[in-house]
């Protein structure tokens, strides 16, 4: 074991420390949680046994199966809706040339940079008007938009690094360009896809200035929204509110670690391509 | 009409995504501006005020602050996470770390989470008899045990400081996932070339970099101008105005005030600002392209 370089020691102190210090707050969260109700704990304690019906009162008592289910449906709708419109528009925009190609690229990148701040007052009067708002496309429809945005741009960036014989193998065969995105392209774009289904899951399920202007019926109320207004009224429930924070979070925490190893492989490939 | 059939295909492909991208955002994006001229309560009729809203805005000192505040946490955002995470990825990559995979995912979870709940956690580790201030009055230290998110001093570097816990990960993850693509052979050429630790860092690996440093800085940047969940659910601007931020601003006055244009002129205001910041640090690593 002495033969391990000291920079390598060294790396894996620095890590570990990192590590630590960012799971800290996380497992004082997850233990709270884990406490006997009314615990008003002010430091990080190994519970006396492990009190799940915290998460069974949370889930029931404070609405957050609801809140959990409000939160599946939009994320799930716009991972759906994002990939599609994304994987056609990355298509178009990565493998074929035409006038205004680029104006109309360009126009679509200014939604990576446009803040929800900046749309979110019209949209709100717009969908109001169309009697949207308290319903959950007055979230899905949005994000969709928004997502497109670095969807294409992601889906752009694989298809450029397509080899174009492939490409023009597939059209001599006949193939229409339809028959060539299904057929030829997609199976290779699983990291790239994975990659984005998970960043647009993400993003989506953890949103929180749009439901809060769009959503103000109460069962209607995604995951953070629910967590942020019972934070607001049950202060002092503080083993309660981490049991609800635990439960917003882990959904998207299972899928990250779940997909990791090839979620960081798609953000390679990706990077590689541009 | 093959030849016609080929020429509108690449914008059937598009139609779908602009679609979805032209109502939902630009237009909304477009009317925000529009509405930045008027004075309207969201439900009567609105009256044109020319730049009444853009003078009012850049007049008040509470929109000034909220500005500033955001500036604060830009700092906080940006410049820790891009220092700590460069030694932290590249010490990682050049040695093999066992078990190194499992902590840069560990290093990442921050971002994964949602911000109502970082806030909503952070608020209770902040907490005048929070697990902090426990830790410090063990360590004797009860002088320095204060109430972080109701101080006036400390709530804004706090909230700063909970972004940088965030944003760590990120960074670490992007140029981890950037330094796979630096060619080994560059690292022989230096070695060969008898470069040091820090030559070497500085001719190979930094500019090797340049890309996801570019990418990293600028979504830290805008995290930070667009603080608004965090400072929402912690502390809603308080103590005083002392954590406003322009988001705050525009929620407030759009949707609880009634003053739908002022809110939009501060949105504007926003908007140029990212944009500005997203050109200015692309263009920067454009022109130091080698």
């Amino acid at each position: 074991m002495t033969a391990v370089p000291r920079t390598g020691t060294w790396s894996a102190a620095i890590l570990i420390l990192f590590a630590a210090v960012t799971v800290m707050p996380i497992l004082g969260v997850v233990l709270l949680s884990l406490q006997p109700p009314e615990t008003q704990l002010s430091g990080f304690e190994w519970p006396d046994r492990l009190h799940f019906e915290n998460y069974a009162r949370a889930f029931e008592v404070a609405h957050f199966a609801s809140y959990l289910q409000s939160s599946l449906i939009v994320s799930i709708a716009v991972v759906v809706g994002t990939v599609v419109v994304s994987t056609l528009s990355g298509y178009a925009f990565g493998t074929m040339r035409f006038p205004g190609e680029n104006v109309l690229f360009y126009l679509l990148l200014t939604g990576l940079v446009i803040p929800f701040e900046a749309v979110i007052v019209p949209l709100y009067v717009e969908l109001r008007a169309g009697h949207l708002t308290n319903s959950y496309w007055s979230v899905i429809l949005p994000l969709i938009g928004t997502n497109s945005a670095f969807g294409t741009f992601w889906m752009r960036a694989y298809f450029r690094g397509v080899p174009r014989q492939l490409l023009e193998a597939a059209a001599m065969d006949g193939a229409g360009s339809l028959r060539i995105l299904w057929k030829v392209l997609l199976p290779g774009a699983r990291p790239a896809l994975l990659t984005l289904v998970v960043l647009v899951f993400m993003w989506s399920w953890n949103e929180f200035l749009l439901p809060l202007v769009m959503l103000s019926r109460e069962d209607l109320r995604t995951a953070p929204l629910g967590l942020a207004f019972f934070a607001g009224r049950f202060t002092t429930d503080r083993v309660g509110m981490a049991a609800a924070a635990v439960m917003v979070a882990l959904p998207v925490v299972v899928l990250f670690i779940a997909t990791h190893r090839r979620f960081v492989h798609g953000m390679w490939v990706g990077a590689l391509k541009q | 009409m093959n030849g016609r059939g080929r020429t509108a295909l690449p914008y059937l492909y598009l139609l779908p995504a602009f679609l979805f991208f032209t109502p939902f955002v630009l237009v909304p994006f477009v009317h925000t501006l529009g509405l930045s001229f008027y004075d309207w309560d969201g439900l009567t009729r609105a009256t044109f005020t020319g730049f009444a809203n853009y003078r009012e805005a850049f007049e008040s000192a509470l929109v000034r602050s909220a500005f500033g505040h955001a500036l604060v946490l830009i700092f906080f955002f940006c410049v820790p996470p891009v220092l700590l995470a460069l030694p932290l990825a590249v010490s990682s990559t050049r040695a093999r770390v066992p078990g190194g995979n499992a902590l840069r995912t560990v290093i990442f979870l921050p971002q994964a989470i949602s911000t109502v709940v970082v806030g909503v956690s952070w608020g209770w580790i902040l907490a005048l008899d929070g697990p902090l201030n426990a830790g410090l009055h063990a360590l004797g230290l009860d002088w320095a045990a204060v109430d972080w998110l109701g101080s006036f001093t400390w709530a804004l570097p706090s909230l700063g400081l909970v972004g940088t816990w965030t944003l760590i990960g990120l960074c670490v993850t992007l140029f981890f996932a950037g330094l796979q693509q630096i060619p080994g052979s560059l690292y022989d050429a230096a070695a060969v070339d008898g470069a040091g630790r820090w030559r070497e860092f500085l001719a190979v690996t930094l500019p090797g970099l340049k890309g996801p440093i570019t990418v990293a800085l600028t979504v830290t940047v805008i995290s930070a101008l667009r603080a608004f969940d965090l400072v929402f659910v912690t502390t809603r601007g308080g103590p005083g105005t002392e954590t406003v931020v322009p988001g705050i601003l525009i929620y407030r006055r759009a949707f609880e005030d009634g003053r739908l244009g002022s809110g939009a002129a501060i949105a504007v205001v926003l908007s140029i600002v990212v944009f500005a910041v997203t050109f200015l640090i692309n263009r920067i690593a454009d022109r130091r392209a080698p």
